[in-house]
């Protein structure tokens, strides 16, 4: 993927940008609001990570004239502002998700993985397949192989977020706003459970484990290799 | 203001003490007054009496009987018709010798006085008046009557005492008046710097008691305080500044530390070995992240009102998903946990402030109850106002204790093993009063109940 950081602190903007090439992407920097804006008008980029605070241009301006351009590229917005007011202000600016400084650059690059992700699949699907997983988003039907899985309705959502973002981390911060629909810090292992919960259901009496942690990050459906 | 309190405002009973004191003094003047004024009439009366008889009798020992009756004659011929002198003479039988009277008066001399009702004949009509007479012996056994009519001292009296009792009547009316009028305003004053510390103890510190520039002692009541609330604002802006200020400057440091160690944690020539190391320093800096930013949230909330964030959301529906994310964990630890939702009210809040305050709240509760405990959730409507109750069956907390646990990083020590940070109530606490919300803690019987009480009309 092609992404474009616009980041005036140097050292997160090395590493993430590190991060990200590691990962096999190519990432283009911009150190300012207005060479940014430049950047992300005359480039086609997949994603485009702005942090709010930039000199020059503030971040948001910077979102708001790329979207009054009629430029639907993704954009995340990076800030120190963690609070909802601001991730609101970021949002209404034309920003497709927010993430607060500090952050994990595992919960980044699956943030932004995801958004692309988004981007590409303007269709809605209603037939999900991971390996021999089935999902029936209409009917609300799951199954493994031969055998019908039956889940709550929470558990059903966990599941097709999940299998949406087939071969992606997502993580915790991701699926409460994603499958929880809120914005708040989880203090402790809660989202693990409900995911055991998922395992026990959708994993356990099968030999090739699907669901997998991620240390540091979060979890992954995927395919076995 | 209601009138219950007003009556049992001190100054209104001050009002009262003085009216009655001042009553008092206007009552013993009066009097006064009365009794001397009066008095002197009276005086003024007998001793014209004394000096008519004197002439009378003098009169008598120079001219004789004859003499006397004359002079007598001539007086009383001189004040008719409306005089209001009384003279007799009788002989010793009490045969009428001369006089403006027909017969002496039925009454019993006292020390020479007598006191009796006269038939007064003015021009046109007959009526009683009271006269005051005094008898005289003369030298032969002569008995003579001299008086007055004293019909004007007794109007003249009533007159006196009719004027002091309405003075009186003014004076109690003008007094509860003026005090009512004086009290109603103290009142008032103190009544607003009530209003207004009540508002700065429910969180608004930037609220200020109002002055009305006279430069009175309640004005100048009113600028100290407002000095002194300036100064515990600034005081407490910065203690907060400074908390913050920490949070934030040493919040960078951290990331950057964190950022260092994951990327040697992904460095492809990292020795395995280390790599759990790696990841326990990278799981410590979270936690120091995630208290930094618990505190920094919490200073966010408490810095100022976000109303805007605010909109109606059921109460109930927020309630059921945080224990819907819950329920594994509490069933992990083979707890009950039970919700219930009498009611169905809507509340001005901020949905995941609220979903925050009441997960922390939850947390808790799950890690302080024993395994096979009950935790309960109850979403209520009563005439305080929507609420939404967590009780746990856990050991609960001291009376002692309760005011401090929404302390910044207060912890009991019976739960300084377990993990946490110390912030969650101080988060709930800061949501809270955000939401102009009741925090109250109950027992449980056994274990703790923290009940959020939220205005009515979600106010």
């Amino acid at each position: 993927m092609h992404i474009l950081l616009i980041e005036d602190d140097p050292d997160t903007a090395r590493h993430v940008s590190n991060g990200l090439k590691e990962a096999g992407h190519v990432v283009d920097i911009a150190d300012n609001g207005s060479d940014g804006l430049a950047l992300a008008s005359n480039e086609a980029y997949d994603v485009l990570v702005i942090d709010r605070m930039l000199p020059a241009m503030d971040g948001l301006s910077v979102v708001s004239q790329l979207r009054d351009a009629d430029n639907p590229v993704p954009v995340l917005i990076l800030s120190a502002l963690g609070d909802v007011d601001d991730r609101i202000a970021g949002l209404k600016a034309g920003g497709d998700d927010y993430l607060a400084k500090p952050f994990a650059f595992g919960e980044l690059q699956a943030r932004i993985e995801a958004l692309a992700r988004r981007a590409s699949q303007r269709t809605t699907v209603t037939q999900l397949k991971v390996a021999e997983l089935e999902m029936d988003v209409l009917a609300r039907r799951v199954r493994r192989g031969d055998s019908v899985i039956n889940l709550q309705p929470r558990e059903f959502r966990l599941l097709e977020y999940l299998m949406r973002h087939n071969g992606q981390v997502v993580t915790r911060t991701m699926l409460l706003e994603n499958v929880w629909d809120y914005h708040f810090d989880p203090q402790t292992n809660v989202i693990d459970v409900h995911i055991s919960r998922l395992r026990s259901k959708i994993d356990r009496d099968f030999p090739v484990q699907l669901l997998h942690t991620v240390r540091g990050a979060g979890y992954i459906l995927r395919e076995p290799e | 203001m209601n009138p219950n309190s007003f009556l049992r405002s001190s100054t209104f009973r001050l009002a009262l003490l003085y009216v009655a004191l001042f009553t008092a003094s206007v009552l013993l003047l009066f009097s006064f007054i009365y009794w001397s004024s009066v008095r002197y009439m009276a005086d003024q009366t007998d001793a014209a009496i004394k000096t008519e008889i004197n002439t009378l009798a003098e009169r008598y020992e120079a001219r004789g009987l004859a003499g006397l009756r004359r002079l007598i004659s001539a007086r009383v011929e001189r004040q008719r018709p409306t005089g209001t002198s009384v003279y007799l003479l009788t002989d010793a039988g009490g045969q009428v010798i001369v006089g403006n009277i027909d017969r002496w008066p039925r009454v019993q001399a006292q020390n020479g006085w007598l006191d009796f009702n006269l038939e007064a004949r003015s021009l046109d009509d007959v009526s009683v008046h009271p006269a005051r007479a005094r008898q005289f012996r003369l030298a032969g056994g002569f008995r003579l009557l001299v008086g007055q009519d004293i019909q004007e001292l007794k109007v003249a009296r009533l007159r006196v005492i009719t004027a002091l009792g309405w003075g009186i009547g003014l004076t109690l009316l003008l007094g509860l008046a003026g005090g009512f009028f004086i009290s109603r305003r103290m009142l008032n004053r103190i009544d607003s710097i009530n209003e207004t510390s009540q508002r700065i103890m429910q969180g608004e510190l930037s609220h200020r008691v109002p002055t009305d520039g006279s430069g009175d002692e309640f004005d100048q009541l009113a600028n100290n305080l407002n000095r002194m609330l300036d100064q515990i604002e600034s005081l407490m802006e910065s203690i907060r500044q400074v908390s913050d200020n920490i949070a934030h400057d040493l919040k960078t440091p951290l990331s950057r530390l964190r950022q260092r160690l994951e990327a040697l944690h992904d460095q492809p020539t990292q020795n395995n070995a280390q790599l759990p190391a790696l990841d326990q320093a990278i799981s410590e800096a979270d936690q120091l992240l995630g208290t930094f930013n618990a505190l920094l949230r919490i200073a966010r909330i408490e810095s100022g009102p976000q109303q805007a964030s605010l909109c109606e959301i059921r109460l109930d529906a927020v309630a059921a998903d945080v224990v819907e994310l819950y329920e594994p964990l509490a069933e992990e630890k083979h707890q009950r946990l039970v919700f219930r939702a009498a009611a169905q009210p809507v509340v001005l809040a901020d949905r995941d402030m609220l979903f925050q305050a009441l997960a922390n709240l939850l947390d808790n509760a799950v890690k302080y109850t024993p395994l096979g405990g009950i935790i309960e959730v109850v979403v209520a409507q009563s005439d305080d106002g929507p609420s939404v109750a967590v009780g746990d069956s856990g050991p609960g907390v001291a009376n002692a204790n309760r005011e401090k646990i929404f302390r910044r990083f207060y912890r009991l020590d019976s739960s300084r093993s377990s993990a946490g940070n110390g912030l969650g109530l101080s988060l709930v606490n800061a949501v809270a009063r955000l939401h102009r919300a009741r925090i109250d803690l109950d027992d449980n019987d056994p274990g703790l109940r923290v009940t959020l009480t939220f205005a009515t009309n979600g106010a």
